[in-house]
Order: C-alpha cells, then structure tokens, then sequence
C-alpha cells in the first residue's frame, strides 16, 4: 500500500501542455511595457495632451471615410436587404472553400493593386482568420516541429509567435543592416543557411514581408528573383507575405513574387514552391474583421490549407460584406489611389519633420511606419543601448515607438515609427516634442 | 520537390472517412423540391434552420446592429479596429448571460473566464494545445463526432482512446467503460491528460444524467485529469430530463475554488443553438486562469470578427428576445424530432430515445445482413445510393455496435422530412420482401432485441391506429 501511494506521488500533475506554459508567444518581451504605458496614460487631444502618443500600432486609420461613404452607400453589404432574404443563406454558410464572390473580388483587388501585372485564380485562395492564421497555418504545412525558415531582420515581432508558438518550428534570422538600406543579399541567405545547418535545422523555407515591415520599403525585383533562386537551389519554399502590397505609396514601385513567376514564364519548379500571405488589416484598415489569405501555386498546399483553415474561417457575414466591396471596382480603384496618396503624404510630414529634428531616415516607399536611426543617440552601441533610449523616449518624451530589437535587427539604434494610426494633428504633436527634445539633447552637449 | 510537412501529408484530417463521402456523394446530385426531386436528401449536416423566422425578425426590427450603429451612432471604425483577443466585453458579458438562461440560470458563468474563438472547431483544438502534447490522449466515449479526429488530433498530435458504450444501456458512460479506457490508453503508452464528453451528446441525441456527471467528476479527481464538456448542444434540449450542466454538478458538490473545478472546461458556440455555423463565434470557458491567458493569446489565429461579435452582443442582450428564441426553438425541434420518430416507426425501425440535438440515433441493426461493419456500410451504402438519404454510419463515429445511424432532422423542411420517410418505408418494405435471409436475421434479431424495442413495437401499433383515423 505504502509503496502505491509512493508512486502515485512520483507521478507528474497534470498541469498543461509545454505550448501552453512556453513563453514562445512573445508576451513578455520588454516592449510591451511601451504598450503598459500607453493603456495607462493614453494621449487624447481634447481631454489629456500630455498623455503617450501611440507610434507602436502599425493601423491604417488615413481612409476610413472612404469606407464609412461606401456602406452609407450600399447598406444591402452590411445587412441583408430588406427582409432578410439572403440572411439564412449567410448564416449557414461554413463551406471552408468560402464564399466564391468573395475569392472572386479578392483576387480582383490583389490584380488591381499589382496593377494587372500578376493574374490570381480565386480558385487558389483560401482563406483564414487574418494574416496572423495564414502564417501560422502554411508552416503547420511547410515545416515540422524542430525544422526552421530562415526570415530577414529586421522583422515583424509577431512572427516569433506566429510561425513557432504551436507548430514548433524554429526561425533562423538572415542578417541585414544599413549598409545596403537592410536589403537581403546573397551572401546573408547562404550564411543564415549555413548556420541552421551547423545547428542540425532542416531549412524549410524563407519568408519574406514584401512590402518590408518595419522597415517601410519593397524589396525590389532582382532580389526577389536572387530570394526566388535561392530557394529553387536549396529546394525549399518562399513564403512572401504581402499584406502592405496596397500601401506602396507609388504603386507601380510595388513587384509581387507572383509577377517575377509570370515574367519567368510560370515555371513548375519555381511556381510550386511559392505561396503569398494577404490580409485586409492594412491596405483596408480592417484588422478587427479578421481577413487573411494564403495564396498558392502548389496544389497540394492549396487543398491542405484549404482543410486546415476549418480551424480559423472568415465570419460568413464579414465575407458578404466584403465581396460587396470589393466586387465594386468604382470603390476599389478609387481607395487604393487614395489610400497611397495618403499614405504619401504621411510619409512625407513624418520624414521631414524628423530631418529637420536632425533624424534620418532609411529609404521607404510602402507601409504605415518609417524606420528611423537614433544610432548616433545611444550610448553604447549595443542592445542595452537601445533599450535606455527606447525608455528615455518612453517616459520623457512619451511616444510609443518600437526599439529595433523588437525585431531582432542586429543593428543597435533604429526604431519603428508608426504614422498611420493618428490623426495629422496628433502626428504634428509628436514631431514637435521630437523636435524639442533633440533641441534639448543638443543643448545638453 | 513537393516536400510538404507530415501534418500536411497524414490523413488525420479524416476527409477520407465515410462522413465526408456521403457528403461528396451528396452534392454531385442534391435534392431540390422542384429541380431535383429525385435527388439524394441530406440528413448527415446536423444544422438547426427551424428557428431563422425569429432571427430575421429581430435583425428587421434591428437594423442598427448589422449597420455598424449604436444608438443611431456610427461605430464603424471603432469595430474595424477591434481586433482585442479579449473580446468584445460587450458581446463577452452577453454570451456568458445567454449560457446561464439556457442553464435555466442555476449556474453564472465570469466574463472574464471566456475565450472567443472562430467556432467550437477552433476552440476543442485550442484547448488540446493548452492542455496536450504529443505522446498525451483524450478519452472520449464512443460514439462520438467524426470531426473530432480531425480536430483534437490533427495539428496538436494528441490520442483520442474510446471510452466504448453500448446500447445495453443506453450508451451511457460507467466506471467500468472509464476505467477501461484509461488502462487502454497506459497499455500505448500514452499519458492520458483528460476526459472529452460532449453533452448533450452528438451523435446520440441525449443530455447526460447526474448519475454519469458525478462518475465523472470522480473519475477525474481520482486520476487528477481534466475535464472538456463541449456543451454546444445545450440550447437544445427539448424535453425532460433537463439539462444539466457539469458546473451545476461542481456546484451542488461543493466544489468550486477546488482542484478539480479548475481542470474543468467547457466548450460553447452558437452554430446549433441559434443555427449561425457561418458565422463562427465559438468559446471556452475555464475555471483555471493559466489555461483561460494561455487560450485567449492562442485565440490570435482564430478570433471571431468584431462585425460579428458586435451583430450578436446587441441580440443576446436582447433578453426578450432570447427568452422567446429559446422556448419557441425548443418547441419546434420537440415536434420535428416527434415527425422523424413516427415516420421511422412507420418503417419498422426505432431510435434511442432523446431529448436533445438536431438528430436522432436510429437502430437498424435488425437490417443489417450480418452483425458487422461490413454489412453497416453495405446498408449504407444502399441508403445513400438507393434510397438517396444521406446519413451518417456509426462506424463513422467509432461506435462499436454496428447498425446504428445518425439521422438529422432540423436541417430541411418538414415536407422534405416526409419524402424521406416514405423513401425509408418503401426501402425496408423492399428488403422484406426481397431478402432471402430475413427469416434467419428474424430469429437472430430476437437475440439483440431490447426492452425499448419491444415497447417501441408496441407504442407503434398504436400510433398507426392514430394516424389511419
């Protein structure tokens, strides 16, 4: 008896999985304090102008009025005219192939956006919860647990949980830095490889965020074709997640991964190994809707994550509203046009307003956010460096801006700044108390 | 190349299962009352479209609630915005109200211990990643829903090991089935980290009794295991015994604030209840903090859209409403399940008894050829291609008694329910006729016959003397 109950003792509780108690989602990096911060004393123009300005939240809030007037306009998108007809219909569609109107006006608003350069076939997208799914769900498909991809840095933070949490795959950073506006190289792709082989990593893929978030730019063609190789050469696959695609401020500056397939001729070596990541939470500013797609060449993928996507489906009712949308091509060529322009114009202000603040810039031409370098600010070059500055900017100046460590940049000193998600006023606030401080950093010296 | 993952290229998806065939067979030539009479009736898609009459009703008399407005406000872009894994509060605070009114209030559930997810499918995987990994197992008894195979085990690499039930009585859970379960489960090699039930039970039809909730309760005290109740059928037990909860159960136990009232979940959605599977809004629902943050950061690669979370928080608030969707609901199940039992009866063929769901478990062992799974597929496979009703084999949900079927009842209209049953009446009248080893199946059938069959028998004598008048 005495040794039974020894036993039962030595049993493990039962506790929960290792994903469940891993610190793999991310949560507790240092920045989230910057998020604390903000929640605890947010910047308000009417009612507390001294609050913390949200530079951190990479959301497009430049053209909501252009969607307000299109549903003031079309009230059948949001309801389901009068008397309901098409409601029960609605409601009872969970079809995991999703609404073909809806894959339709889809692939319509990536082609317009790419401006007619690349074709898509509605047949080819699946859809899921947001781009945060789809990346998670192609490397559920892609790599096993203990395999990596090999992903540029500087790179979006999220992507530490998103493509490692549950699925257990491992990211391998490829190395890039200022001295070429952090564009990927040759020699950074074979080196980040090399190092997954010397750490027994099976190499998967290489994902890419093209426009680049956070460093605000394209990545332009002949890398793309250099990445594309590469991954030919390597028989792995590439992910590209375009999911600012629709915020290229010139659009024609904008080159798909599915362009350079086409003026290669849609080879089957190279096609079936490339899969594209779009979502509506930028281009359209409607992160809360949940809108992501996975677009493949390679059937296979294509009809698995067609399966997998079960586990995180579009609301049917969201998927109505937008194949309304979308579908209107009126709506669509005038909201993209705008949008950029825009965007543009944020840019501009933004960078203007730091270089005359004495801060530059790395070059960009896409996304919600600039990349800006404080290197010559720190004290030391070096992680620690950045983190004290990122505080200072914190507390004293109270901007919520994102240190590049964030995202693994292995350069100390450069921050992501988001422009988008404010108004101009709140924007012009914020580059004035820049400007003060560096007048006072100045004065200090 | 073409490497993919394993997850990618296993079939733990379960698409090739006989489930989803029927389905597949079922839209290359589905029923249509005027362009295809002939066509193949689909009673395997468990969906509740008796009660839309009501939601389109409320949504005209509520049109603010899809337009984005609150008060005549618009709240558009405050919605496009919201992409909380929180949840919104408003919706949060009026879900976990409408749990409780269908609990007939005995038990209230926190706010702040739900998780939203993009329907139960995510949430019953959710919680196997929050609380399983590979090498661990769920037992679940049998039968159980097809997509669970696909949902508890694809991604996340957990075992099911069935608790196998049987007709004997009734295929309700006891301790010797649990146990055996569980020795099962140790003989493999797997760590076995809980229970999964789900109650009301698909594909039975039946809400638990306190009987097998306490049996469960001190299983899972004992082994120090955890608890799933996916309870996405609540909201529709149409007649006695009521529903009764697993949190009632804690709670009349005195259990709350314990161990084991922190291993216990519950799995929620609106996809039955209110007959809204497109729209994907699914929860759960714990008593441990840990699993409800770990959950509710998972809940970032399924979130329900904030256009929807809105849509619902303003109906379920509406408490006039609810109370009259939830009787009215139940009303019409009550009587459409009582059309498919008489019309089954009329064909000779008697279903377990039930109180709940959109289906009932219908017996046709006594057509089978022979007492095993071939002869079951072979019966289905007639129904599906002879007969064209699509139903759902039990072998499809691991049942380990062959002959017995799922048959939805709320999915069509009541004329399309009938067709059904003439065809099923003209079927079994064919097989009587034709079948050469019915007199031997007579016999053996008298081996399996049990007490209810026998009072079924006699309560149809009796109905058909009812409908002739």
């Amino acid at each position: 008896m005495a040794v039974e109950i020894e036993q039962q003792q030595q049993q493990p509780s039962v506790g929960l999985s290792r994903v469940a108690v891993s610190k793999t989602h991310g949560e507790d990096s240092p920045y989230f304090a910057g998020w604390k911060a903000y929640d605890e004393n947010p910047y308000d123009e009417e009612s507390n102008r001294s609050g913390v300005i949200q530079m951190g939240l990479a959301e497009n809030q430049v053209s909501f009025d252009l969607l307000e007037k299109y549903l003031e306009e079309h009230p059948e998108a949001s309801s389901w005219g009068k008397g309901a007809p098409g409601f029960r219909e609605n409601a009872l569609f969970q079809d995991y192939h999703g609404l073909k109107s809806f894959r339709q006006a889809m692939a319509n608003f990536m082609e317009q956006i790419r401006g007619g350069r690349a074709k898509f076939d509605p047949d080819r997208i699946v859809l899921t919860a947001g781009a945060t799914a789809a990346n998670e769900l192609l490397t559920f498909i892609l790599a096993d647990p203990g395999d990596a991809l090999l992903v540029p840095t500087p790179y979006y933070p999220g992507f530490d949980r998103d493509l490692r949490w549950r699925t257990g795959v491992k990211i391998v950073p490829i190395h890039c830095d200022s001295s070429n506006n952090f564009q990927v190289t040759p020699q950074a792709l074979e080196s980040a490889y090399e190092h997954a082989q010397s750490m027994n990593l099976n190499v998967r893929g290489v994902l890419i965020t093209n426009p680049s978030n956070p460093l605000g730019s394209t990545v332009g063609g002949s890398t793309l074709e250099m990445i594309l190789e590469f991954a030919v050469c390597k028989n792995i696959h590439l992910v590209s997640d375009e999911i600012y695609s629709g915020s290229t401020f010139s659009p024609s500056e904008f080159t798909s991964i599915a362009e350079i397939l086409r003026n290669r001729g849609y080879k089957d070596i190279e096609t079936e190994r490339v899969h594209i990541v779009y979502s509506l939470s930028k281009d359209l500013g409607l992160p809360g809707f949940r809108v992501g797609t996975i677009y493949s060449y390679n059937d296979n993928v294509v009809t698995t994550a067609r399966r997998m996507s079960s586990f995180t489906l579009i609301s049917s009712q969201t998927q109505h509203l937008l194949a309304c949308m979308l579908s209107n091509t009126e709506f669509t060529e005038n909201y993209i046009k705008t949008n950029c322009e825009r965007l543009s114009l944020r840019y501009e202000t933004i960078v203007e307003g730091l270089k005359k603040a004495g801060i530059e810039c790395s070059k960009g031409n896409a996304g919600l956010f600039c990349w800006m370098n404080l290197s010559p600010l720190l004290d030391e070059p070096t992680r620690e460096g950045e983190l004290a500055l990122w505080k200072i900017i914190l507390n004293e100046v109270r901007l919520n801006i994102s240190p590049g460590s964030s995202c693994h940049c292995s350069e100390p000193g450069w921050f992501r700044v988001c422009f988008a998600n404010m108004s101009e006023q709140t924007l012009g606030v914020a580059l004035e108390r820049i400007h003060k401080f560096m007048e006072q950093r100045k004065n200090l010296q | 190349m073409g490497v993919l993952s394993r997850k990618a290229t296993c079939n733990s998806h379960g698409q090739d299962s006989s489930y989803f065939l029927g389905w597949q067979e079922y839209e290359k030539n589905p029923y249509d009352e005027v362009t295809n009479p002939h066509g193949i009736i689909q009673m395997g898609l468990a969906e509740n479209q008796l009660s839309f009459d009501l939601l389109e009703s409320w949504l005209a008399k509520n049109p603010d609630a899809a337009s984005f407005r609150r008060d005549g406000q618009s709240i558009f872009k405050e919605l496009a915005l919201f992409q909380d894994y929180h949840g919104l509060p408003a919706f949060k605070n009026a879900l976990v109200d409408f749990m409780a009114e269908i609990r007939g209030n005995k038990v209230t559930f926190d706010p702040n211990h739900i998780v939203l997810t993009a329907g139960a499918t995510s949430a019953n995987e959710t919680l196997m990643f929050c609380l399983a990994e590979q090498g661990d197992a769920f037992l679940l008894p049998t039968p159980y829903y097809p997509g669970f195979d696909r949902d508890l085990k694809w991604r996340t690499g957990v075992e099911i090991v069935p608790i196998e039930c049987t007709s004997s009585n009734r295929f309700q859970i006891t301790a010797s089935a649990l146990e055996k379960a569980y020795e099962q489960a140790q003989k493999k090699n797997l760590r076995v980290k809980g229970v999964l039930v789900t109650n009301p039970s698909n594909p039975l039809g039946t809400s638990m009794t306190r009987d097998e909730l306490d049996l469960l309760v001190n299983f899972i005290s004992d082994k120090e295991i955890h608890l799933i109740s996916d309870e996405i059928y609540s909201g529709t037990v149409f007649s006695s015994p009521a529903f009764v909860s697993i949190m009632e159960v804690l709670k009349d136990r005195n259990l709350e604030k314990t161990e084991v009232w922190e291993r216990v979940h519950i799995v929620y959605s609106l996809s039955k209840d209110l007959g809204l599977p497109g729209f994907r809004v699914g929860a759960i629902y714990s008593n441990d903090p840990i699993v409800v943050a770990a959950a509710t950061k998972m809940s970032s690669f399924g979130l329900v859209s904030s256009q929807t979370q809105y849509l619902l928080s303003a109906m379920l608030s509406d408490k006039k409403f609810t109370k009259e969707y939830i009787a009215k609901n139940h009303k019409r199940l009550q009587k459409r399940r009582s059309k498919l039992v008489a019309g089954l009866e009329k064909a000779g063929i008697g279903c377990l008894e039930s109180n709940a769901g959109l289906f009932c478990w219908v017996d046709m062992r006594h057509l089978l050829s022979s007492d095993t799974f071939e002869a079951e597929m072979e019966l289905w496979k007639r129904i599906v291609y002879d007969v064209k009703l699509n139903i759902s084999p039990g072998s499809s949900c691991h049942c380990i008694e062959p002959g017995w079927f799922r048959v939805c009842f709320a999915n069509m209209s009541e004329d399309t329910l009938k067709l059904a049953m003439q065809r099923l009446k003209s079927f079994v009248g064919s097989i009587a006729v034709n079948d050469r080893s019915h007199r031997d199946l007579k016999n053996s059938r008298r081996k399996f016959r049990t007490k209810w069959v026998f009072r079924l028998s006699f309560q149809s004598f009796h109905d058909r003397e009812q409908d002739e008048r």
